[in-house]
C-alpha cells in the first residue's frame, strides 16, 4: 500500500460502516478501527476507487461489489497447522479427553477458506475419532466458506504445510492425504465428510448448537473489548462444562469476568470450562 | 511538555545489533513510548523482549492486543502480527497479508501511528536488506512527523536506509553513536 496521506478519513470509515449495517445488516461498528481502516484503503487502492462518493455508492447499491467488499474488509489469511505446537496440544492432550464422549462436536468459529478444518479432521482421523466428530466450520464469509467446501488449496503451500504437520506431531506421510492437479492439492472426501461449512456472524447471530471444543483463532483481534466480551460469552453459552476454547496465539481470556470459570492448558491458548 | 509522543523503530538485517548498542545508554525516565517493529523468524518469540530488557533499565515488553501505549516503556511488536496503532492509543494486531514480504511490516505501524501522533511521532528506520519502512516514512513526513534513518555508512545493511533517503523526505541520519543521545534528547 502506497498511501501516504489516506483519502478516506476516520469519519467516512463510520459512514461506511454504518451503510453497511443499514442497507445489509452486517455490523462492523464493533471492529478495531485501525484495521478495518487499513482493510477498506487497501481495498479503494487495490479496486483504483476515483472518489469516495463513488466506492461508497457502489457499495450501497451494486449486490456483487458489497460481496467483494466484505470478502476484503475481513481478514482471511490462515495456514494448515499454523502453530504447530498448538496443534500438537490438541492432538496430545485436548482431542484424546474428548475421545471419551460418544460424539463429538466441534465449532470452528471464523475458518475463512477452511484450512484449520481440514488440520482439525486429520488429526481426528490419526486418533480414530473422525468417524464420531463433526466439525461445524463457520464463517461471517460465503465467498470463502465456497472455497473451503472445494477441499483444495494451492500445491505451492504444500511443503510448508507438511512441516508444519510434522512439528504439530503427525507421523503420516502428508502427501497421503491429497492428489495433486496441477497446481491445486486435492484433499480426500474422507476428510470433508465431517466438516459441516455454514455461515454464521459472531457479531449478530446466536448460538446454535453445544460444542466441547471451539476454536476461534486470530478473529478475536479485530475486535474492540466490548465486543469481545459478547464474542466470549457467545462461546461459553455453546460450550459444554469441560470443554475446551482455543483462541489465537496473542488473545486472551484473562481479561474477561469469564474466566474464572475457566483452567488454562498449560502453554497454550487453550482454557477448559470447569465450572 | 517534549515534542514527541512517540518513537517508533523500524528495522530488518542488522539492526539488533543497533538496539543493543543504544539501548544502555537511554535515560531511564523517557517521556514517551519506544515501539520497536523487526522483522524476525515466527516461532523465535519471548527470545527478543528478554534478550533486549537486559540492556536497559526502561521496561520492555512484548505487545499485547488492546493494550494501552504508556510513555517510558519499550515495546516489542510481536512476530508474525502487523502492529497498528489506534486513535486511542492502544494497540491492535492484524493477521492479513504480508506487506513487502513482512509480518509485521514497518509500514503498517509506522501509517497507522502517523495518523495518530501527527506532528509528535518521530520514526527511526535501521539497518535492513528491504525497503519496508520507506513507505511508512513518507506518510510520517505527510502528517508532520519526523523521519530519521541509520547511516548507510554504519549499516550492516545500507539497503533500507538507502531507499529510504532516496524516496522519503529524510530530517535526520544518525550514526549508531549518536542515537541514545538524540532519543534521549525527545523527552
Amino acid at each position: 500500500m502506497n498511501l501516504e496521506l489516506p483519502v478516506i478519513s476516520d469519519l467516512q470509515v463510520d459512514v461506511l460502516l454504518a451503510d453497511l449495517l443499514e442497507h445489509y445488516g452486517y455490523d462492523f461498528t464493533g471492529y478495531s478501527k485501525a484495521s478495518i481502516k487499513r482493510r477498506i484503503l487497501r481495498l479503494y487502492s487495490l479496486d483504483k476507487a476515483v472518489s469516495f462518493a463513488e466506492f461508497r455508492y457502489k457499495i450501497n447499491n451494486d449486490n456483487f461489489y458489497f460481496k467483494r467488499f466484505v470478502e476484503q474488509i475481513t481478514v482471511n489469511v490462515t495456514e494448515m497447522f499454523r502453530d504447530p505446537g498448538f496443534f500438537k496440544t490438541l492432538r496430545n492432550v485436548v482431542l484424546p479427553k474428548l475421545g471419551t464422549y460418544p460424539l463429538i462436536r466441534i465449532w470452528l468459529a471464523g475458518c475463512s477458506t477452511g484450512e484449520e478444518a481440514y488440520s482439525i479432521s486429520i488429526i481426528l482421523k490419526e486418533l480414530n475419532l473422525l468417524h464420531k466428530s463433526l466439525i461445524y466450520a463457520t464463517d461471517i464469509n460465503p465467498i470463502v466458506l465456497e472455497k473451503a467446501g472445494q477441499s483444495m488449496f494451492a500445491m505451492s503451500q504444500m511443503k510448508q504445510y507438511s512441516e508444519n504437520y510434522i512439528l504439530s506431531g503427525g507421523t503420516e506421510e502428508f502427501s497421503s492425504y491429497y492428489t495433486a492437479n496441477y497446481s491445486l492439492a486435492k484433499f480426500s472426501e474422507e476428510l470433508k465428510s465431517k466438516i459441516i461449512f455454514s455461515t454464521h456472524n459472531l457479531v449478530s447471530d446466536h448460538s446454535f448448537n453445544e460444542f466441547q471444543l471451539i476454536l476461534c483463532r486470530n478473529v478475536l483481534i479485530y475486535f474492540d473489548r466490548d465486543l469481545q466480551h459478547k464474542v466470549l460469552q457467545l462461546f461459553d453459552d455453546s460450550l459444554e462444562g469441560l470443554g475446551y476454547l482455543a483462541l489465537g496465539t496473542k488473545e486472551t481470556l484473562d481479561f474477561s469476568p469469564l474466566a474464572k470459570n475457566y483452567k488454562r492448558v498449560p502453554a497454550e491458548k487453550i482454557w477448559r470450562k470447569v465450572s | 511538555m517534549g515534542k514527541c509522543d512517540a518513537l517508533i523503530i523500524g528495522g530488518s538485517a542488522g539492526s539488533l545489533d543497533v538496539l543493543l548498542r543504544v539501548l544502555p545508554f537511554l535515560s531511564p525516565a523517557l517521556s514517551f513510548p519506544i515501539i520497536i517493529v523487526v522483522h524476525r523468524k515466527h516461532g523465535a518469540d519471548s527470545l527478543l523482549p528478554e534478550l533486549l530488557s537486559g540492556r536497559t533499565k526502561l521496561v520492555v515488553k512484548e505487545i499485547d492486543e488492546k493494550e494501552p501505549v504508556k510513555a517510558g516503556v519499550i515495546y516489542i511488536a510481536p512476530s508474525d502480527y502487523h502492529t497498528l496503532i489506534e486513535q486511542d492509543h492502544t494497540f491492535s494486531l492484524d493477521y492479513s497479508e504480508k506487506v513487502n514480504y513482512s509480518r509485521p511490516a514497518i509500514d503498517a505501524t509506522f501509517q497507522t501511528a502517523a495518523e495518530v501522533y501527527r506532528s509528535k511521532l518521530v520514526c527511526l528506520l535501521l539497518s535492513g536488506s528491504n525497503a519496508d519502512g520507506v513507505n511508512g516514512l513518507k506518510s510520517v513526513k505527510a502528517w508532520g512527523g519526523t523521519t530519521v534513518i541509520q547511516d548507510p555508512a554504519s549499516a550492516q545493511v545500507s539497503y533500507m536506509p538507502e531507499q529510504a533517503s532516496i524516496h522519503a523526505k529524510i530530517d535526520y541520519i544518525l550514526p549508531i553513536e549518536d542515537m541514545a543521545e538524540f532519543i534521549n534528547l525527545l523527552s
